[in-house]
């Protein structure tokens, strides 16, 4: 049998290459974008898991409510990004410092 | 043991299709390599017995999400040598932290707190199960607000990524603008000049 940490040690996993990804590849809004879709889903595993093992069917609700919630994220995320890429034709994160931050 | 081969299986594939996402040089084969996290996942979701969840996660994520990101990645220009300048500088304190998260995060919810003995796996679902009928059974009555609230959540997001896509293109002054190509009159554009008639010098001798 499967136990449950073994699904939410996956998950953790997963939540590590999210954040590994972030730190390497910082210079790509793109990847950095695919690097959160990670992380998203490894905290999906995580529900999907819970839900099961603890039979209460509230974690796939949940996760269905992150779902449509990383949808509109992604489009209006990448809606940005083609306007960001349009105006200023780049979308390296070192050279957006029109804000002086 | 054929449901922990399988499980085992997946979480190879969807460990190395996660750490090629993050190391690969081209944009599109990281794309790609999400597509097979993704697949993968319903897989490791349908061990789970949530069926919907799984479908769902192929249909809205490989069908619409990672097409967008194939969509823009291929209409984006993009340099990737230029984006890959300190990813072997970054590489060390990014593996260190993931792996501090990972062994934080594994201490906590590892076999000693969430193992078979504390928390027992529960028996599959006989044949009659729905898992779809018992998503519904909740979702369109206890969750029906959370429900009307997110479809508002994508309207929204639909109008946002349209009026930032189109609002653009008109600033750019590059559009045409029809009701001004349609209103035009021929005292507009048309002018006539009277002028008298000149001699060429070349003729003279």
């Amino acid at each position: 049998m499967i136990a449950l940490s073994d699904f939410l040690i996956l998950g953790a996993i997963m939540f590590c290459l999210g954040v590994a990804g972030i730190y390497i590849n910082r210079k790509n809004l793109i990847i950095l974008m695919m690097s959160l879709e990670l992380m998203l889903l490894a905290v999906n595993m995580n529900f999907v898991a819970f839900s099961h093992y603890l039979g209460d069917v509230a974690g796939q609700i949940f996760v269905f409510f992150i779902l449509t919630v990383a949808a509109a994220e992604a489009a209006i995320g990448l809606a940005i990004l083609v306007v960001l890429f349009r105006n200023r034709q780049t979308i390296n994160v070192g050279e957006l410092d029109s804000l002086k931050g | 043991m054929v449901e922990q081969l399988v499980f085992y299986a997946l979480s190879g594939i969807l460990v190395f299709a996660g750490s090629m996402v993050v190391t690969v040089r081209n944009p599109i084969h990281a794309a790609l390599f999400l597509v097979l996290a993704f697949f993968t996942t319903a897989g490791i979701w349908l061990l789970l017995d949530a069926e919907f969840l799984a479908m769902t996660l192929v249909l809205v994520y490989v069908g619409a999400v990672m097409v967008l990101f194939l969509f823009v990645i291929m209409m984006l220009d993009v340099n990737s040598l230029v984006m890959r300048e300190g990813f072997s500088r970054y590489m060390p304190v990014g593996i260190l932290i993931a792996v501090l998260v990972g062994l934080e995060i594994a201490t906590v919810v590892g076999a000693s707190q969430f193992g078979l003995d504390i928390v027992p796996a529960p028996a599959h679902h006989g044949a009659g199960y729905s898992n779809i009928e018992e998503l519904g059974s909740v979702l369109y009555t206890v969750y029906v607000y959370p429900f009307e609230i997110a479809s508002v959540l994508l309207l929204v997001a639909i109008v946002a990524a349209i009026a930032l896509t189109l609002g653009a293109r008109r600033r750019t002054r590059k559009g045409q603008q029809p009701n001004q190509q349609v209103a035009v009159n021929r005292k507009d554009r048309v002018r006539l000049v009277q002028m008298a008639a000149e001699r060429s010098d070349l003729e003279t001798p």
